[in-house]
């Protein structure tokens, strides 16, 4: 099937293009064509994406960052977890890109947390990447700049391991390693007079069948 | 065969709770990445590629959609919740996928002159210690600031040098010392400012602004022409210009010692007054004055809202009987209190009126 001209999506920054990207339409249904019931205009979709291509190609990857860009809605600080019902599924998949749109029904599972099930809401698209301008990788860099104030804060004295233990660092004063209070050993306390290394011995054994020793 | 019961039990409690979680659980090779900030969830698993091609491409896209959804879910329903007007509303964190900024960076700051001094000769910043040991007290205090160490204004002892004047307070000349060096720092870190901004500032004299009134324009009129060397003596005045009145001195003070009849006076004029019985306002003139405020201000209201006339007609109409029942009270209270025929025959309306119509 031969289509002329797509869909050219892009973005701004500093008044300028910042990149733009065409997708052509393979397939469209529309809304009209799934007759069903839709939701309220406004409702911000659970964006999802599958296929390893949007983290191998850098094409991909540009396009995932547009399309979140452009569908995520506003930055809210709660959701009502009721109303989550639009699901936006897009998959990179043999070279092609398919947009489906669901609408999500929240059924009852055994716990607290429900079990989805989708219905297909439309309108859905079958794109295939055609030409890109994206910018330079350092405009790139200045266009994700975040202000210093925006950054998380390190805490300190906190490390994480590769596997995900986490470990905490104290500070602790000086200790006198002999001044330390261990369990008392009644056999190995020093007794006046004595000094051989024999009798040391012998008392070290006493001590470890934890049998009172009696001085000979 | 206690033992096998309480063994069968707790078996029995786990496949439950296992096959609880089978409706909502999802195997994946690898983990799928999570923003909920954002609502969004990318699955990094390559897709069956030979399952697609046999089954119906959308069946398979779903149930696709479907997998990747309830891990999603899964992770929504892990976050704090609370509740907003019989709502359940989960709380979400910051999303944390960088996306690029619409608007231009922004400048950075202007350089100050010493850092552009310091650039110039190549000088490092020196990390400080916040604390430092301040021997006199015996512990750790602030470098600067509240309470901070070597606090040379704090001392309650000061050695007179030999070269200083005996009669000189070195307590107050240390304090004075400080306040210059404050004001010193205000004003060259304010010329950094103005140096940044690229506004002009006069080294002598008024700072220029964009729109002048008349009042500013006049002083800077009064500065220029006594900015001669005879402070302005031999100045013309142009045609119409008003010479100022009282520049400078705000009040007047009478000398501790000077005239004593004019003061005897003064003293005896003021017991006079305060022993007549004359009230000291003219009580006509505020009620008129205060039924002229309320009658602009009812006017202003109806102006404003002009749907609701008909209600604020009768509330003002209350509120002025109000008011001048009001200040038909205080206004006779405030005369000595004996004369209350005086007040009412001279204000020309009734204390209290009948309330208007609802």
């Amino acid at each position: 099937m031969h289509s002329y001209g797509g869909n050219v999506s892009g973005r701004m920054f500093d008044f300028h293009v910042l990149d733009m990207i065409e997708l052509g339409i393979e397939k469209f249904v529309s809304l009209k064509d799934f007759k069903n019931s839709k939701f309220p205009e406004g409702t911000k979709p659970l964006l999802i994406f599958a296929g390893d291509a949007f983290e191998t190609d850098n094409e991909h990857k540009k396009l995932k960052s547009l399309l979140i860009d452009f569908f995520r809605g506003p930055t809210v600080p709660c959701v009502r977890l009721a109303g989550l019902e639009h699901v936006l599924h897009i998959t990179a998949l043999e070279g092609k890109i398919y947009l489906r749109s669901y609408k999500a029904l929240l059924k009852k599972s055994g716990c607290r947390t429900p079990r989805i099930e989708l219905e297909d809401m439309g309108p859905s698209f079958d794109f295939t990447m055609r030409r890109t301008h994206l910018a330079s990788d350092d405009l790139y860099k200045t266009a994700h700049r975040q202000p210093k104030a925006l950054k998380p804060k390190k805490k300190k004295n906190v490390s994480h391991d590769v596997f995900g233990t986490k470990y905490g660092r104290l500070h602790m004063q000086k200790q006198d390693l002999a001044k330390l209070q261990t369990r008392k050993m009644k056999g190995l306390k020093k007794r006046k007079g004595e000094k051989a290394e024999g009798e040391g011995e012998e008392v070290e054994a006493e001590a470890t069948t934890a049998k009172k020793a009696k001085t000979q | 065969m206690a033992a096998c019961s309480i063994e069968d039990v707790l078996a029995k409690a786990e496949r439950e709770e296992a096959e609880k979680l089978k409706s909502i659980s999802v195997h994946k090779e690898l983990e799928l990445e999570f923003d909920p900030g954002n609502l969004f969830a990318f699955d990094k698993n390559p897709p069956n590629t030979r399952e697609f091609r046999k089954q119906n491409k959308d069946e398979f896209l779903r149930s696709l959609a479907r997998d990747n959804t309830q891990l999603l879910i899964n992770e929504l329903w892990k976050l704090p919740t609370e509740r907003v007007e019989e709502v359940i509303v989960a709380k979400l964190p910051e999303p944390t996928t960088r996306l690029p900024r619409e608007k231009p960076v922004p400048k950075p700051r202007p350089s100050t002159k010493w850092e552009e001094f310091a650039k110039l000769k190549g000088i490092q910043k020196k990390k400080k210690t916040n604390l430092v040991w301040d021997d006199v007290h015996k512990e750790w205090k602030r470098r600067w600031g509240y309470k901070r160490a070597n606090d040379d204004t704090k001392e309650w002892l000061i050695e007179v040098p030999e070269t200083a004047d005996p009669n000189e307070d070195q307590f107050s000349k240390r304090i004075k010392a400080k306040k210059e060096r404050v004001a010193k720092n205000e004003l060259n870190r304010l010329r950094n400012i103005a140096r940044g901004q690229k506004i002009k500032v006069p080294g002598v004299g008024l700072a220029p602004t964009d729109q002048q009134s008349k009042t500013e324009l006049g002083k800077a009129i009064h500065v220029a022409k006594h900015s001669t060397a005879s402070v302005g003596k031999f100045q013309g005045n142009l045609p119409k210009e008003k010479v100022p009145k009282n520049m400078g001195k705000k009040r007047k003070f009478e000398p501790l010692i000077g005239d004593f009849s004019a003061e005897k006076r003064k003293q005896l004029d003021l017991l006079n007054i305060m022993d007549s019985k004359k009230p000291r306002i003219d009580i006509t003139k505020a009620v008129n004055k205060q039924m002229r405020e309320e009658d602009r201000q009812s006017g202003f209201q109806k102006r404003k809202s002009p749907g609701k006339k008909g209600r604020k007609g009768n509330f003002s109409g209350k509120g002025k009987a109000k008011g001048k029942g009001k200040k038909g009270g205080p206004g006779g209270g405030s005369s000595g209190g004996s004369n209350k025929g005086g007040p009412g025959g001279g204000n020309n309306r009734k204390p209290r009126k009948k309330q208007g119509k609802r």
